[in-house]
């Protein structure tokens, strides 16, 4: 085994912004259909337009991707996706909450506050990933995660179209794996057997 | 990164919401724990009170703070035609059906914020021509914001998207013809808002004090726990006359509320709902 890994995760988050479609839609493409910890994409986005990304998203996933109401109940294995104009946070209790709070480095959704709010209630048994993009947002919500004993993988700088968003992670906390998309999906898959033969 | 600031613990909200209760009769215990902590911190930050100890002996001390207090936790982000095609429908189908029954429609804005909302809703009964039949209640629990909602004043920045969701609603005019531009600020014609009255309003507390064909309440229960939006969610359906509508916000549902079955759903992606038992 290549990477330090335990079962013991619940949930992953991913973030990204200018560049991370064709990575997000590539792991999306790839990720075990029945892999089983629910997932929490949080893209930039354009704010007025509520319809198609998901569409987008799903024409090579083998997950279904939704957007989440206010207060759904978090599936098993479930893909989720920040809706447009709404933050999308975690909640104790096991469910999603949607806020139209100010942006958050000019964004709204923003990957600090889906990844912060993941961190409090998954503490050490969340996941963060974060692909490539033009800011920083996500890198406070990466110092978060590693502050509660998370597990932190940013998207090689090198491979990242834009990468200001992972270097901007990796300079705010320590990362535990930098990884090409090929190796993110390697690394999901690894995580998904230690599921399996549990 | 600067984040030097202790989390702030679930037993400390606790602590303070009973003092709010307490003292000041605002019930903040049941508000969705994860916006809730995060607008707690921006009051600690915002002024320098180092943990929430210190917030609360300011509270327990200081009275005028408290509006202030409000003012800040509470949510006012907003935009006029906010979901253009919310809108569209409200005047190509919602209104329409109301006006079809009677010659009146009474309406309540539930959480109004800065009033952004009220004054769209004035533009589109206006060019429909029925501005003149419609009642009006626009209602905040943050009394600073009432103010500015009633002063219908806005950057004039602001008004760059709020002209493009016009024109995605297609309107029939344009936005300029509603407002004066002056000191960098677009002043609504106040006789756009003539058949509005504003008042302060607890939606958690506050009692049923009226009957409405339609209320906009979009984006105001999502700061709250499954338990108070059932309960706010009660008070909602009491405040409607029957065959009235409700409006919530795009990616807000009803359907784990436990009166869900007193509504239908008229429009589902709009989140637009119609009371069909009292």
């Amino acid at each position: 085994m290549r990477y330090n890994l335990s079962n013991k995760y619940k949930a992953i988050v991913i973030g990204g912004s200018a560049g991370s479609f064709q990575g997000i839609t590539q792991i999306l493409a790839n990720v075990p259909k029945d892999f089983p910890l629910p997932m929490f994409l949080c893209l930039h986005r354009l704010k007025h337009v509520r319809h198609g990304f998901v569409e987008a998203l799903s024409i090579k996933s083998n997950k279904v991707i939704a957007e989440p109401f206010d207060k759904e109940t978090i599936k098993r294995g479930a893909v989720y996706l920040a809706p447009a104009n709404y933050h999308m946070c975690l909640e104790l209790g096991n469910t999603v909450a949607l806020s139209t709070e100010e942006l958050v480095n000019n964004s709204r959704p923003a990957i600090d506050l889906t990844f912060e709010s993941a961190s409090y209630v998954y503490r050490d048994k969340l996941i963060g990933i974060l692909l490539s993009g033009a800011n920083k947002d996500g890198a406070y919500g990466m110092m978060k995660i590693k502050q509660r004993d998370g597990l932190t993988i940013v998207q090689d700088p090198k491979e990242s179209m834009i990468n200001a968003m992972p270097n901007a992670a990796l300079a705010a906390t320590k990362i535990d794996y930098t990884l090409n998309v090929t190796q993110i999906i390697d690394f999901l898959y690894e995580l998904d057997k230690l599921y399996k033969t549990a | 990164m600067d984040d030097l600031s202790p989390d702030i613990e679930i037993t400390e909200l606790r602590r303070l919401t009973q003092v709010i209760k307490d003292k000041y009769d605002y019930d903040f215990k049941d508000y969705a724990m994860s916006s809730f902590k995060r607008r707690i911190k921006r009051v600690l930050d915002l002024y320098k009170f180092k943990n929430v100890d210190k917030l609360i002996s300011v509270l327990e001390n200081n009275a005028d703070f408290f509006d202030e207090f409000v003012s800040e936790i509470t949510v006012n982000v907003t935009e006029m035609f906010r979901d253009p095609t919310f809108w569209k429908i409200l005047k190509e189908q919602i209104i329409p059906n109301i006006l079809l029954n009677h010659n009146k429609i009474t309406i309540w804005h539930a959480g109004c914020s800065s009033g952004e909302e009220v004054v769209t809703m004035c533009m589109v009964l206006d060019e429909m021509g029925v501005l003149d039949k419609a009642k009006i209640i626009a209602t905040d629990i943050d009394t600073a914001i009432i103010n500015k909602a009633k002063n219908a004043t806005y950057p004039i920045k602001n008004m760059d998207v709020n002209s493009k969701n016009y024109a995605r609603y297609q309107g029939t005019r344009s936005l300029e013809y509603y407002y004066k531009e002056a000191n960098g600020e677009a002043i609504i014609h106040k006789s756009l808002l003539e058949n509005v009255s504003y008042r302060k309003h607890d939606l958690v507390q506050g009692v049923v004090f009226s009957k409405f064909d339609l209320i906009l309440c979009r984006n105001v229960m999502i700061y709250f726990n499954q338990t108070l939006q059932n309960h706010v969610l009660n008070k909602l359906h009491e405040s409607l006359f029957k065959y009235g509508y409700l409006a919530i916000g795009s990616k807000e549902s009803l359907i784990w509320c436990e009166i869900a079955n007193k509504f239908i759903v008229v429009n589902n992606e709009e989140k637009i709902y119609k009371k069909v038992k009292d």
